[in-house]
């Protein structure tokens, strides 16, 4: 059990050298994952402990770089959930072609599958052009693969079922060029997109905003740092702005409860109230 | 290593106070599960967190299959939930299931675990942090090595392990990876699971 003990205290310790040291904040993250995650860079960085690790990480800010790939979750597909986005595009779409121009914020948008899957949506029903997407996420790594738009064929394969199933318009390769085993998305799709560095932990609102997408990001935090993110999207939405959560994820035990309605309960999609 | 259970037989090895039930099972699970949960009376007092493996799909019916079935309230567990003594929490689709320090529930996406999520292995290691020695870990049928680790952990950190006897598994491979890594405080049929479950709730709180 010693054993146990001194690797709860080495994790914080690490999470809080990680947050003097770099200004990442993980300190209000779930804490069971944020473990498995530091035990699995363990075994890759060849620590026998959490100290020795954050030995290295403190004075090399290479191998932070590369342990911050172990702490954020590039999990993600592009049409994730087919339902949700074919209720964006059903129930949502029709109210923001009211606006004459839109911004949109994907918040924790990974290596870019949520981004491409909502630039396509959007072109399909005529509004991408006057459309701004702000899409952030604390890992430069990750932004600069969603900047490139390259993911693998066989990943792809897997999204032209769920664009389909999302109510797709066209033939999902019209959007992208086979090259070997990858697939270059149309980069055309990404004319009005800024990719940008924001952490939900510690920056700021930057935008007003009528849409907020940011799935599966909110289950890493903790309710604290969950009521921190809401707190962001409340105030970058503009009145009666949309706010788009991940198929686990909800805002019904938070402290905004009060100041979002549900606009299609199943889909966790909501509209400040 | 105890190979079989019998309520009314007194024992010099007593059973723990338990806190916290977790269950792991595969190929042949929902019968198992079944078997096992028929002993669970109204106000049990429990809470019992279980992963089935199950397809990838967005809805299971697991929760609403069970609850049909159950005097005690089933649900798939949601992400940030406190844990309610008495209730049966199964994971959903698509996500790992996970105990926090504070014994509350969280969800997460990271790799598959044996081509697998819900992993056990998470569920079992998560909440051996959480509980330690007032956990009891319980493996059963399976055709793969998911959960093996998990219960072996539950143990080192002075839980309670019970593995479904491999002879008598639908799929044997997950009760025998389990044996492989430790012995279990229990090997047994499910009929024996489910009486020793009813025990371990009668004298936990």
């Amino acid at each position: 059990m010693s054993l146990d003990q001194n690797a709860e205290i080495e994790l914080r310790l690490l999470i809080d050298a990680i947050y003097l040291k770099y200004s990442y904040d993980f300190r209000d993250y779930s804490g069971a994952s944020v473990k498995r995650r530091v035990n699995h860079a363990l075994r890759q960085f060849d620590c026998p402990t959490i100290s020795a690790l954050q030995e290295r990480v403190l004075h090399d800010p290479a191998a932070f770089m590369q342990l911050l790939q172990f702490l954020t979750i590039p999990v993600s597909e592009m049409f994730r959930d087919p339902s949700h986005f074919l209720a964006i595009r059903q129930e949502v779409v029709p109210l923001l072609r009211t606006y004459p121009s839109i911004k949109i914020w994907i918040a924790g948008c990974s290596t870019g599958e949520e981004v491409y899957s909502m630039a396509i949506l959007l072109r399909e029903e005529g509004l991408l052009e006057r459309t701004i997407i702000y899409a952030t996420d604390i890992n430069p790594s990750s932004l600069e693969k969603a900047k490139q738009g390259i993911f693998s064929m066989e990943n792809v394969r897997a999204y032209t079922e769920n664009y389909q199933k999302a109510g797709g318009q066209r033939a999902f390769s019209d959007y992208y060029t086979a090259a070997y085993d990858y697939a270059i998305f149309d980069k055309s799709l990404r004319e009005n997109v800024t990719f940008a560095d924001h952490s939900l932990a510690t920056d700021s609102v930057f935008s007003e905003t009528q849409l907020v997408s940011c799935r599966n990001v909110l289950i890493y935090f903790n309710k604290k740092l969950q009521d921190r993110a809401f707190g962001l999207f409340h105030d970058s939405l503009s009145h009666r702005g949309f706010l788009v959560l991940g198929s686990k994820e909800t805002l019904d035990f938070s402290a905004y409860s009060n100041k979002f309605e549900s606009f299609v309960k199943p889909e966790r999609i909501y509209r400040k109230s | 290593m105890k190979t079989r259970f019998d309520a009314t037989e007194t024992s010099d090895a007593p059973l723990p106070r338990a806190a916290a039930i977790v269950v792991g099972a595969s190929a042949g699970g929902v019968e198992a599960l079944l078997k096992i949960f028929s002993t669970i009376k109204v106000g049990f007092r429990l809470p019992i967190l279980t992963v089935l493996h199950i397809p990838d799909e967005r809805r299971s019916h697991l929760a609403s299959v069970f609850q049909a079935r159950l005097p005690i309230p089933v649900k798939e567990a949601d992400d940030k939930e406190d844990i309610v003594p008495g209730t049966l929490y199964f994971a959903g689709p698509g996500y790992h299931l996970s105990v926090e320090s504070d014994l509350s529930l969280s969800l997460s996406q990271e790799d598959r675990v044996f081509h697998s999520r819900p992993s056990i292995d998470i569920l079992f290691d998560s909440a051996a942090d959480a509980y330690g020695k007032r956990l009891v870990g319980i493996l059963l049928t399976g055709a793969n090595n998911d959960g093996a680790h998990g219960l072996s952990r539950i143990k080192r950190a002075g839980g309670f392990t019970i593995v479904q006897d491999p002879a008598q598994a639908q799929a044997r491979t997950m009760p025998e990876a389990a044996l492989a890594l430790h012995e279990p405080d229990y090997l047994l049929p499910l009929n024996d699971i489910g009486q020793l479950l009813a025990e371990l709730e009668r004298i936990a709180c």
